[in-house]
Order: structure tokens, then C-alpha cells, then sequence
């Protein structure tokens, strides 16, 4: 359990970060709070020729509010979102994330490069329609997080590029359900629901390699006003166009049912908090 | 590499490969065996250690990463006369640990939540040491001791 050999670089600045990358040729990586790259490292399932820390350049840890969105520097750490007032959603979001230990130092940025399919971050980015912004040798790009995660641990990111913020917009009203065995444990299913703009996101995390984006279930949300029998054939319009598999820690039928009730949960205290407002 | 970190109030200068963790880092070159290695991929919360005030797994942050970092580990709890920090007293007086093992971490974490939280529930001490797995005693005792700590660290004379 300890990592092979590595070469370790501190960059001062993202272009210093992105020409070590270079420099790599293929086999850097970067580490920000590596939360899941420092385990990956340890069992040997990555061997990176250079380690390429992140940590001190100046500027990443920053979260600011820019109107109706947040913009997340790559660096803030889960419990600087956990902390924050902007977005509830966030700071409810993060509250799922393992435990303090973990949450002093994973980032979300790393969560978002990580892109664990049972991780929260990538459920909340993909549910907002984030946009993520990176930085490569060709310059800087946003990516819509429908485009960014591909696949279990996969991002559409070039191997010389690095995030540098992620911006979100901040709903108007949220629900956040998440069904683990243990506190701190990854999500078997991690709902999300959010009304941005005066339309529905539903997203869905655990499922499949990537967050499953409830179109039909979002659909449903948007036809009339969500009373009890438009919240449950919204969910079950989300279970029926879900397709999951079996695994070790649950079946398919079982993921779609759970996915079903707390998709209704995460609705259901996304429409009561803005029946709270109303009044 | 050439790391240095002020460990329990001590300035250490450690030459370290980059591959070799700030938990090895203590143990093996600082000879501070009391953070525990347990999983080494950050699971079971036995090697918690304070980094910069904030709770952090000790396996899970390579030691050339806390270069300029302020660390506590488990040896940094007693009281300057040698006798037992408050939260390690209860541990003993409610059986708060078995083998042992466990105990570090668990005291770390403790000590996050009881600098965080002067009257935590037992709910809330079950909920924020989750993390960190106990393979023998069970918990009962340890939320007990966190609990019983909580309710000494507030009845102390402050000009003590």
C-alpha cells in the first residue's frame, strides 16, 4: 500500500502547472487535495511519472458570487462549500461528502476531474448545467458538465489541461436526497433537484458511469404546478428511463426503486421550500 | 526532498522521498509512532492528524506536501506537566478504547469536533466519527468519553 515512485513539481501558476503537464508527456498528474488520488496512488492502479501539486497556486481557493451564479475556484476545498451561504445546495451537497477529515482537503475541482460516478459534485455540476472552465497549452475553454464527464473516471479534459473554476448557477429552489449505508459512505443513489430560471433539473448520481440527467422526470415538472400526484409521476417517469445494473453493493431493481423514492424526496423538498418562501 | 513542518510545536526538517506519506514521515523518520497506519487509503481514520488546524489523513497527504504546515499528532495532546489532555483522560475513565489501535485518530477527531462544537449530541459524536472505524471496543464507550470530555472542557476554571 504505498505509492510507486514519482517525481513531485509545485507550480506557482497555471501556466507553470500546464507546461509541467506538458513536460510530462502524457504521464503527469495533477494532485489538488487527493482525497481519491492518493489511494489510487497507494493500491498502484495509477502510476504518474510526475505528481504535478496544485495547492499553492495563488488564486484557485477563491468562491465568489457573480449574480445569479457561483464561480468555484478549482481549490475550495468541500468545507469551504459546506461553509459558504451563496448556495444552499452546495453547502448541502458537501455536508455528504465522506467526513471532516476528507472534506478539509478534497476540492471540488479534484471531485469534478475525478468524476466518481457515485460522488456528489459531479450529480449537483451536471443537475446545474455547470460550466467547467480549464486551462490548456492552447489557452483557456468552458466546458458544459454534459460534455465533460463520459464515463466512470473519464472527462472529456486533455491530458495537459487543468480546471480552473467551475461556475454554477444558483437555483431558486433545491432538494438534495441521498441513500447511503453509512454516514460518509458514496451514495447509491444521490438525487438532485433544483429549479434554475423557472425550469426543472432533476439529476441522478450513482446509477451509471455518468450523472443521469432526468429529462422526462424534468419534463414532467414543467408541464403544471408540482402537487403530490405530478411529484410522483415525475419520479416515476425518472425510475422508468433509468437503466442500471447489479452490483455488489445493490441490484438493479432495488437501485431503480430507491432511485424512484428519492428522486420524489429530493422533489419534495425542493416545492416545500419555495411554498415556505411564498408566504 | 528537504520538508520542514513544525510538529507539535517543534520545527522538523525531514529528507523524504516524494512517494513517502506524512503519516510514514512521522512515524518512520520522526519516530512519532503514535499516529496509526491502519488501511493507508484513508478509510479508517486512524492516522487523523491536525494539518494547519484542519482535520486531515495523515496517508492520504504525502509528507512533501506539508512543507511550512503546523501538525499536531496524538503525542501533541498532554498537558505541558505531562499529564493527560481532558479527552484522553476520558477515554480511559469510560473505557473509551480496548487494543488501542483505533485511539489516536478517534482522539484527533474528537478534538476537531470538541473545537468546533463545545455541546455536541450524541448524535452529532456518532455522526462526525463515523470516519473512524473501532474493530474492537465498540462505540458506546467512545461516545461516551467524547461526551464526558465535552461536559469537563466546559466546566473548567478558564484561569486554570
Amino acid at each position: 500500500m504505498k505509492a510507486a515512485s514519482f517525481d513531485y513539481v509545485r507550480p506557482e501558476s497555471v501556466a507553470g502547472a500546464v507546461r509541467c503537464l506538458v513536460d510530462a508527456e502524457g504521464d503527469g498528474k495533477i494532485i489538488a487535495g487527493g482525497q481519491s488520488l492518493a489511494p489510487v496512488l497507494a493500491m498502484r492502479l495509477a502510476r504518474p511519472r510526475i505528481l504535478v501539486d496544485v495547492n499553492r497556486i495563488p488564486g484557485l481557493g477563491a468562491l465568489r458570487r457573480d449574480g445569479d451564479s457561483l464561480r468555484i475556484g478549482a481549490m475550495v476545498r468541500h468545507h469551504d462549500l459546506l461553509e459558504q451561504r451563496h448556495s444552499p445546495l452546495l453547502a448541502e451537497a458537501a455536508r455528504w461528502i465522506g467526513h471532516a477529515a476528507i472534506r478539509s482537503r478534497g476540492t471540488t475541482g479534484g471531485s469534478i476531474a475525478h468524476a466518481d460516478p457515485s460522488a456528489e459534485l459531479p450529480v449537483v455540476a451536471a443537475a446545474l448545467d455547470a460550466t467547467i472552465h480549464a486551462v490548456g497549452p492552447d489557452g483557456g475553454r468552458s466546458i458544459p458538465a454534459v460534455d465533460l464527464f463520459e464515463g466512470a473516471l473519464e472527462t472529456s479534459l486533455d491530458e495537459n489541461e487543468m480546471i480552473v473554476e467551475i461556475e454554477m448557477p444558483i437555483p431558486t429552489a433545491w432538494g438534495f436526497a441521498e441513500l447511503s449505508r453509512r454516514h460518509g459512505d458514496f451514495g447509491l443513489v444521490t438525487v438532485v433537484a433544483a429549479e434554475v430560471e423557472g425550469s426543472w433539473r432533476v439529476c441522478i448520481g450513482g446509477l451509471a458511469a455518468v450523472p443521469f440527467r432526468a429529462r422526462e422526470c424534468e419534463w414532467v415538472l414543467d408541464c403544471g404546478p408540482a402537487g403530490e400526484d405530478r411529484i410522483r409521476q415525475a419520479a416515476r417517469a425518472a425510475a422508468a428511463a433509468i437503466e442500471t445494473s447489479s452490483d455488489l453493493h445493490a441490484t438493479a431493481d432495488y437501485r431503480r426503486a430507491m432511485a424512484e423514492e428519492f428522486t420524489r424526496r429530493a422533489i419534495e423538498q425542493a416545492v416545500a421550500a419555495t411554498r415556505a418562501g411564498a408566504h | 526532498m528537504q520538508v520542514n513542518f513544525s510538529v507539535n510545536g517543534r520545527m522538523e526538517s525531514v529528507d523524504v522521498e516524494p512517494r513517502c506519506t506524512l503519516a510514514d514521515a512521522l512515524r518512520e523518520d520522526l519516530g512519532l509512532t503514535g499516529t496509526h497506519l491502519g488501511c493507508e487509503h484513508g478509510v479508517c481514520g486512524a492516522c487523523t492528524i491536525m494539518v494547519d488546524g484542519q482535520p486531515t489523513r495523515a496517508c492520504l497527504m504525502f509528507a512533501v506536501q506539508a512543507d511550512g504546515c503546523s501538525i499536531t499528532t496524538v503525542e501533541g495532546l498532554q498537558n505541558d506537566d505531562g499529564k493527560l489532555h481532558a479527552l484522553q483522560q476520558s477515554f480511559c475513565d469510560r473505557h473509551g478504547l480496548q487494543c488501542g489501535f483505533c485511539t489516536p485518530g478517534m482522539l484527533m477527531t474528537a478534538m476537531d469536533l470538541l473545537h468546533r462544537e463545545v455541546e455536541p449530541s450524541r448524535e452529532r459524536i456518532r455522526e462526525e466519527m463515523s470516519g473512524n472505524i473501532c474493530r474492537c471496543t465498540g462505540y458506546v464507550g467512545i461516545v461516551d468519553a467524547v461526551e464526558e470530555a465535552a461536559r469537563t472542557l466546559n466546566s473548567a476554571d478558564p484561569t486554570d
